[in-house]
């Protein structure tokens, strides 16, 4: 202790140099750790209040229709008759969330797999690198101009080429029936199709590029072909890809705009997929600035947004919990 | 019938080459709307640009001339707002998460982040609508309380990521030189992950500033420049989507895309920027 260089006055008292040392640097620590911990708490307060005040302001509409609102399919916010009380329900636009977020995984899981297996396992580590960056750019693109190339490039050239030759091959089908204009479920789903590849992709390639190399050199040395070999890659990140996949459903599931803009947003039970309809989001995109009247109506949009939170939470933690378990699982894969 | 050992090794090798072709197929359709959708925005855009169109004032639907003036002024305004609430609390929290990953509340923490992070953001905008717009009405501060809220996990994320790859033997050094802990991780460890940090937050600024959803829930639009902070305005993504809807298709439309270019060019600029900055990890 004699050695060091003090900064403190030859007389100044031991006990205040004590003091001041622990103030300044130790109890930093202990002061910087709570400043960071304050800090963090603040994302527990936020999604706290988010669903805090969520139920309390959907409180008038759940009290009003109970669990009626889930399937109920009226949405008559003005009813023509003056003694008649509004209706509302959300089983329409909750079927068009579903059916819209199904078909996109139905699309879009094959072709981000077969882009995840071309980046990871058959091109080299430069091509990989820029075509990781092309497809994750699909993701940087607001959803606003995929809607509006959805209105003005998409739809037309569905209308024009894809959707007869759909209704030609499938016209003994009754969800595939109706005239159509575009402005559908199917379109929506295609639209979300393309936006969630890139979400699916990106994961999945990082699930394929963790597998150890062992694996590969094993099935290769058993006289597998190169695509063969991938056979074991894809079991290994079997899990890792299910999570994938539920993730990209999340992200459909939330998706607003692009499908607000060719969706048709139509409230009604639709019965085949080239009717337009609503989804959770678009019916909220579309009414919540003009909500004013009667006080249940805002209440009523309120409770959707809740419905389509819920449904987010329970997708998004499912995908989480299983993401987390496998990479889990892998790293006690690599240090083995 | 049975096939030799040979003809089956040719045809397993066909099934191989088969696959493989189908995947590269994959990549390719993956490829066309990306490529389809900035070639639209280009063509269409490009014969809207001039000054005047970049700072006039919003034309109603269905006039001529006018430009997106506000719409630029008022996203930027939005971005710079959501970013006093996104990043600071977005690296803090990053920084915690990185530093004191132990403890069962960073566990915890870092989860909810995930699950924010992919929070439908039309709900994020209702969440502004009730805390800040039924007490202020429409304003530019609702907006940029919904966007920072969207900015948090995402900085959170990278700044955790990029702290984590920082090698402790660097900060053990620094620790062995009797610095304490928090001076530790603000001149040491933090400079150190500079740049994932910075990168996070570009790419965080890159994503909400395409937002649509929480904005037409929060700062309404208008045609107008912004003079106050609890007024509505106008924002690029709420101007094309206006536009989008307007039945005078021959003179709206094209306003549209010019603004898309604009936005898309934003956007696609922070994310190379982004990509020239991790190029060299690699």
């Amino acid at each position: 202790m004699e050695e060091q260089v003090s900064v403190f006055p030859e007389d100044y008292p031991e006990k205040k140099r004590k003091k001041i040392i622990l103030k300044g640097e130790i109890s930093g620590d202990s002061f910087f750790k709570s400043f960071l911990g304050i800090m963090t708490i603040l994302i527990f307060i936020i999604m706290g209040l988010l669903i805090l005040t969520l139920v309390l302001r959907s409180l008038l509409s759940i009290e009003t229709y109970g669990f009626g609102f889930l399937w109920g399919t009226m949405w008559n916010p003005t009813p023509a008759d003056p003694n008649a009380s509004p209706e509302f329900g959300v089983l329409p636009p909750l079927l068009g969330t579903l059916v819209t977020s199904l078909i996109a995984i139905l699309i879009g899981f094959p072709i981000s797999m077969g882009i995840a297996l071309a980046l990871s396992e058959f091109t080299s580590k430069r091509i990989n690198f820029w075509g990781s960056f092309l497809v994750e750019l699909l993701a940087a693109i607001p959803s606003v101009i995929y809607g509006l190339w959805g209105i003005f490039t998409l739809i037309p050239f569905l209308r024009g080429f894809i959707y007869p030759v759909i209704q030609n091959v499938f016209f003994f089908l009754p969800f595939f029936q109706g005239t159509d204009n575009g402005y559908n479920v199917f379109t929506g789903g295609i639209i979300l199709a393309i936006m969630i590849i890139p979400t699916i992709t990106a994961i999945s390639r990082d699930i394929f590029a963790a597998v150890p190399d062992s694996q590969r050199e094993a099935i290769i040395a058993l006289g597998a072909t190169k695509w063969e070999s991938t056979k074991v890659i894809r079991r290994y990140g079997r899990s890792g890809v299910i999570g994938a996949v539920i993730l990209g459903l999340g992200r459909a599931i939330g998706e607003t705009m692009a499908v607000t803009m060719v969706i048709g947003n139509s409230f009604h039970l639709f019965d085949s997929l080239f009717d337009p309809s609503y989804t959770l989001a678009s019916l909220i995109a579309n009414e919540f600035t003009e909500a004013s009247s009667p006080e249940v109506y805002l209440s009523a949009l309120i409770e959707t947004g809740l419905v389509l939170l819920i449904l987010a939470l329970v997708v998004n933690i499912t995908a989480r919990l299983i993401i987390r378990h496998t990479t889990r699982k892998f790293r006690g894969v690599e240090t083995f | 019938m049975k096939l030799s050992e040979v003809t089956w090794f040719k045809i397993r090798k066909i099934r191989s080459y088969f696959m493989i072709s189908l995947c590269f197929l994959a990549l390719l359709i993956g490829l066309i709307p990306l490529i389809s959708i900035l070639a639209e925005v280009v063509i269409n855009g490009i014969s809207q640009l001039n000054i005047g169109f970049l700072t006039q004032e919003i034309a109603p639907l269905g006039q001529s001339g006018g430009g997106i003036g506000p719409a630029i002024m008022g996203t930027l305004f939005v971005i710079f707002l959501a970013s006093l609430i996104g990043i600071p609390i977005g690296v803090f929290s990053g920084i915690f998460l990185a530093e004191y990953p132990e403890s069962r509340m960073a566990f915890t923490a870092g989860f909810l982040n995930d699950v924010l992070s992919n929070m439908p953001s039309i709900v994020i905008g209702i969440f502004a609508w009730i805390l800040i717009v039924v007490y202020t009405g429409w304003s530019v501060i609702a907006g940029g309380f919904a966007l920072g809220i969207m900015m948090i996990p995402l900085i959170t994320r990278a700044t955790e990521e990029s702290i984590k790859i920082v090698p402790s033997t660097v900060k053990e050094a620094s620790l062995a030189l009797g610095i304490t802990h928090w001076r530790t991780t603000l001149i040491v460890t933090v400079p150190t992950a500079k740049r994932g940090i910075i990168t996070g937050i570009l790419l965080a600024i890159a994503r909400v500033a395409g937002e649509t959803a929480p904005l037409l829930l929060t700062i309404l639009g208008s045609r107008f420049f912004l003079t106050s902070l609890f007024e509505p305005t106008a924002a690029l993504p709420l101007t094309i989507f206006n536009s989008s809807q307007s039945p005078f298709i021959s003179i709206d439309w094209p306003k549209a895309w010019g603004a898309s270019l604009v936005l898309i060019f934003l956007v696609l600029f922070l994310n190379i920027i982004v990509r020239l900055l991790t190029k060299e990890k690699f």
